[in-house]
């Protein structure tokens, strides 16, 4: 199974015309065929969630979807949250807090978090535990990521 | 976003300064193994039974398959113990005979990509004859299990024995005496980035470079280069950024050693990433234990004697370098714990059976012995009609140092102290009337509490005590000072998520006179790097640390030299700080920088008398330090669905000197939160025919937020003379206590039922199998 079709994904707001497989995941072709090593690969049947990238408006997981299956819709990774020098009040919010030890699972928190406090802003702590449930993390017993994540979210609102 | 200033008098030591290595793994700019791109992939065919011989390997013709006949002129790897009758068993690289575990690689498939390498291993069919095999502990000492090695027909690799001479006599003296069985089921350590290396042959120099995710970049080299008999400095071996290793990446895996060897092969790149299966099937297992424990207690509930049979599953195989004696050899040195007992008698054996082998994992052992001694002590305290606090205020050791019945010396801790600090801050009082009236509203409250020790921190002398042909220990660093006045730290140790770049540049910094951000250090890479033996039992930040001392010592007193010619004043009338050397009591200075640059470019102005250069080395080799702790959890238990919920879990512990307390903190919630798991949660699962059932997350299951209460954290500092830098090492406490604290707590929860639960994890499945039949006895 080598036959290979030509697909254009949007990632960061950058196109990137490539050739790959049908059955290549999302987050192989953004990862291998873009480049963008930062979304990282934990489980490979959606548990995990390392893997997060924001797709449309919506956190997914990149290992449970097609490269196919996102061409013409706005992909962001974690590559995105920075402006320039300036990082995103979440990745502020880890450093400060400790929210990460090795850093693998992190950028898919990041982005987990990241579409979540779009949608929802004024989300609760408690709701902010939930969500953090959908993705592990094997180094911080999530006492930290906790933190980092009500810190940004009550930061983001203030300004 | 730069790090915060130090202020005037104080130090960089014992400030919850950020990390260095945060900017980039926030970014995503961290560099991991699976990151590098290759010419070739490989995808390892598994052998898909327990135990059997190969019959034959068909594959495509003319395909790029690799098999253990291709490898004939590789080494099995065979790691040496030269004492506990130890039976070395060797495990082929890729096996062309026989099987003996679900998992184990049995060839390579190569293509020029992931998914056609995976197409090719799918066309890969291994002819096995299956054999019957055996894949539980106790199961493989009975008569007429069959034999995993011909060269170990009992199954018995290892085995430790003790009997201190006293003990008859004191055992017979008891007024009490308690024996139970403790099961620690098979745990996977599960870090969030799984196995993957990258193996590329360089053709100008005929080296090659591995690039894997491991916590011994050193000794991988040093055991992929035996294997294969080549040269050590032929090989280069790079941990990048890795993900997380818990222990499991101590452990030389057959699989990078086959990659190193294509490399070689074929001449040009090959990488492997595997897949989340493969790491729980064959990516080290651990913890798979059963402890017949007996606790001989005088008339005032006082441990006088203590024995214990303890069997280790080591699975098939003896991994490198730590063997399979690291479980059963530590489960029975350590055992004893934190209490004042005299008489001891252990027989401790390791056994092959037909499952993967085991690696060191957070803790080694003692989160099982842990939990096997702290059950003793709370069955005790029951037996006795004595709060489990108060029998442990009579055991524990409260004097230093103090020479165990195994003969380790306990130097300075706070075992009592931190005992009552614990029992203070839970407010226990209250929580026993809660409990009450929870009782009678028919809801099931428990406490439980758990005191241990931690030996952490220890050089050569104690892996020395195990017999090891390979004994690790030392710790080398080399120290730079560019001509800028920038320090690079060149160490050994080999950090993987534990903040070490951060934690040895403030001990450096606070030597010299520099900012930690002005300080690099430099780790996993075998070309730049001296010697050294990775992460992993903390050790790191007590060695390398240590070493890192005594390099920025050598390194201060030459500043102090340049500083006393270029100023013209005595050395000891010079400080160093904020970057530069100061006369007291003067305004006279010098930026460390200019020195640095006269140390390069004016040498001629010393006279001869200051050497050229600014580089200095430190070496440290301690014989090891206890740090403690005592861990508190409170839970309710569902009786109805056998469900556990942790309502909330504290900690008091002490680590010696805190070199940076949100790091170490860190450390502390990470291994709470793998001891969950541990007592609740995750379990690998063979099935009789030795396949594996929990080969995904949603089967092997690991704490999400949800299952990791908020904890609480106390502190205390006890220092001693056992690591120069005062720190002890804290990072597997967190896993070693927990267990123990929560099976305390349900047992509690669990008192009017007169049922025990005596096994990890507690499951649901089990804590309704236990209350099944039982019935509640109304206080």
């Amino acid at each position: 199974m080598t036959g290979k079709v030509d697909i254009t994904l949007n990632i960061n707001g950058r196109d990137h015309a490539i050739s790959v497989e049908p059955r290549r995941t999302l987050a192989d072709a953004i990862r291998e065929n873009c480049g963008q090593t930062g979304t990282h690969i934990g489980c490979e049947h959606g548990i995990c969630g390392a893997c997060t990238v924001i797709v449309d408006g919506d956190p997914v997981r990149s290992c449970l979807m097609f490269a196919a299956q996102a061409e013409g819709v706005p992909i962001r990774t974690v590559e995105s949250l920075a402006s320039g020098d300036t990082l995103h009040p979440l990745q502020r919010a880890f450093m400060e807090h400790h929210g990460l030890q090795c850093g693998f699972c992190t950028p898919g928190f990041l982005m987990l978090m990241t579409a979540v406090l779009e949608r929802e802003p004024d989300i609760s702590d408690e709701d902010i535990l939930d969500v953090l449930a959908s993705n592990l993390c094997r180094c911080t017993g999530y006492q930290n990521i906790v933190k980092a994540v009500r810190a940004a979210a009550a930061e983001m609102r203030a300004t | 976003m730069s790090a915060p200033t130090k202020g005037s008098g104080t130090t960089w030591v014992g400030r919850s300064i950020r990390r260095l290595e945060d900017p980039a793994l926030v970014q995503g700019r961290g560099h991991f193994t699976a990151d590098l791109a290759a010419a070739h992939w490989a995808r390892f065919v598994r052998s898909p039974v327990a135990s059997g011989r190969i019959e034959r390997i068909k594959s495509p013709p003319n395909a790029s398959v690799f098999t253990g006949i291709d490898l004939q002129g590789v080494k099995p790897i065979k790691p040496m113990l030269f004492k506990f009758n130890y039976v070395p068993v060797g495990q082929p690289i890729l096996p062309h005979d026989v099987v003996r575990f679900v998992g184990e690689p049995v060839a390579a498939a190569v293509a020029p990509s992931k998914e056609e390498a995976e197409d090719l291993a799918d066309l890969v069919e291994i002819e096995i004859t299956q054999l019957t095999p055996v894949t539980d502990g106790r199961r493989a000492l009975s008569a007429g299990a069959p034999a995993v090695h011909a060269e170990a027909p009992s199954n018995v690799v290892v085995e430790g024995r003790v009997k201190t001479p006293n003990f008859d006599e004191t055992y017979a003296s008891a007024h009490t005496r308690i024996k139970f069985e403790a099961l620690s089921r098979r745990q996977n350590a599960t870090p969030m980035e799984a196995r993957a290396g990258h193996a590329a042959y360089d053709m100008a120099s005929g080296r090659t470079t591995l690039t894997c995710t491991t916590q011994m970049p050193h000794v991988t080299r040093t055991g992929i280069a035996d294997l294969l008999g080549m040269p050590e400095s032929d090989l280069r071996v790079i941990a990048p950024d890795v993900g997380g290793g818990f222990g499991q990446k101590t452990a030389l895996t057959p699989e990078y050693v086959v990659l190193v060897w294509l490399a070689r092969h074929l001449r040009s790149s090959v990488a492997w990433t595997e897949d989340r299966r493969e790491n729980l099937m064959a990516g080290f297992h651990s913890r798979d234990q059963v402890i017949q424990l007996e606790g001989a207690f005088d008339k005032d509930a006082k441990l006088i004697a203590l024995s214990a049979d303890i069997v280790a599953n080591v699975g098939a195989y003896s991994t490198f370098p730590t063997t399979c004696g690291v479980e059963p050899l530590m489960a029975m040195a350590e055992l004893p714990g934190p209490y004042d007992v005299r008489a001891y008698a252990c027989v401790s054996r390791g056994v092959v059976t037909n499952t993967c082998p085991m690696a060191p994992y957070r803790g080694v052992s003692r989160p099982v012995i842990t939990f096997a001694l702290e059950r003793l002590m709370d069955k005790a305290a029951a037996s006795f009609g004595i709060d489990p606090i108060e029998i442990r205020r009579r055991n524990l050791i409260d004097r230093f140092p103090y020479t165990s019945a195994m003969g380790l010396v306990f130097d300075e801790a706070s075992y009592r102290q931190t005992l009552e600090i614990a029992v203070k801050e839970v407010d226990l009082p209250a929580f026993r009337v809660r409990q009450k009236a929870a009782r009678a509203a028919g809801r099931f409250l428990g406490i439980g509490f758990a005191t241990f020790s931690e030996r952490t921190g220890y050089g050569s002398p104690a892996f020395a005590a195990r017999g090891m042909e390979i004994t690790p220990g030392w710790e080398t660093v080399e120290l730079t000072m560019d001509p800028s006045g920038l320090v690079e730290v060149r160490i050994g140790s080999s950090p993987h998520g534990q903040g070490l770049r951060t934690t040895l540049a403030q001990i450096i910094a606070d030597e010299i006179g520099l900012e930690p951000s002005q300080i690099r250090v430099v780790h996993g890479d075998t070309d730049r790097t001296p010697y050294g033996w990775g992460t992993f039992a903390s050790r790191s930040l007590v060695i390398s640390g240590g070493a890192c001392l005594i390099a920025a010592r050598k390194m201060r007193t030459k500043l102090l030299k340049l500083a006393s010619h270029l100023l013209e004043a005595s050395a000891a009338d010079i400080v160093l700080e904020e970057g530069a050397a100061r006369v007291s009591g003067t305004d006279r200075s010098i930026s460390i920088a200019t020195m640095a640059r006269q140390a390069y470019y004016q040498t001629h102005r010393f006279n001869g008398e200051i050497e050229p250069g600014m580089t200095e080395t430190g070496s440290y080799d301690p014989a090891g330090t206890f740090s403690n702790a005592c861990h508190v959890a409170t839970v309710e238990v569902d009786i109805e669905t056998g469900h556990v919920t942790i309502e909330k879990f504290l900690v008091a512990e002490d680590a010696g000197r805190i070199i940076n307390p949100m790091i170490a903190d860190g450390q502390v919630h990470g291994g709470i939160a793998q001891g969950i798991g541990n007592a609740l949660l995750e379990e690998i699962i063979y099935s009789g025919e030795g396949d594996i059932l929990t080969s995904t997350l949603a089967d092997y299951l690991p704490p999400t937020s949800h299952e990791v209460p908020e904890i609480e954290l106390h502190h205390m500092e006890t220092t001693s003379d056992a690591s120069i830098t005062k720190a002890k090492g804290v990072g597997e406490g967190g896993a070693i206590g927990a267990p123990a604290a929560i099976l305390n707590a349900i047992n509690d929860a669990l008192t009017p039922f007169g049922v025990e639960i005596d096994e990890i994890p507690a499951t649901p499945r089990k804590i309704r199998a236990a209350l099944r039949g039982a019935t509640e006895k109304r206080a």
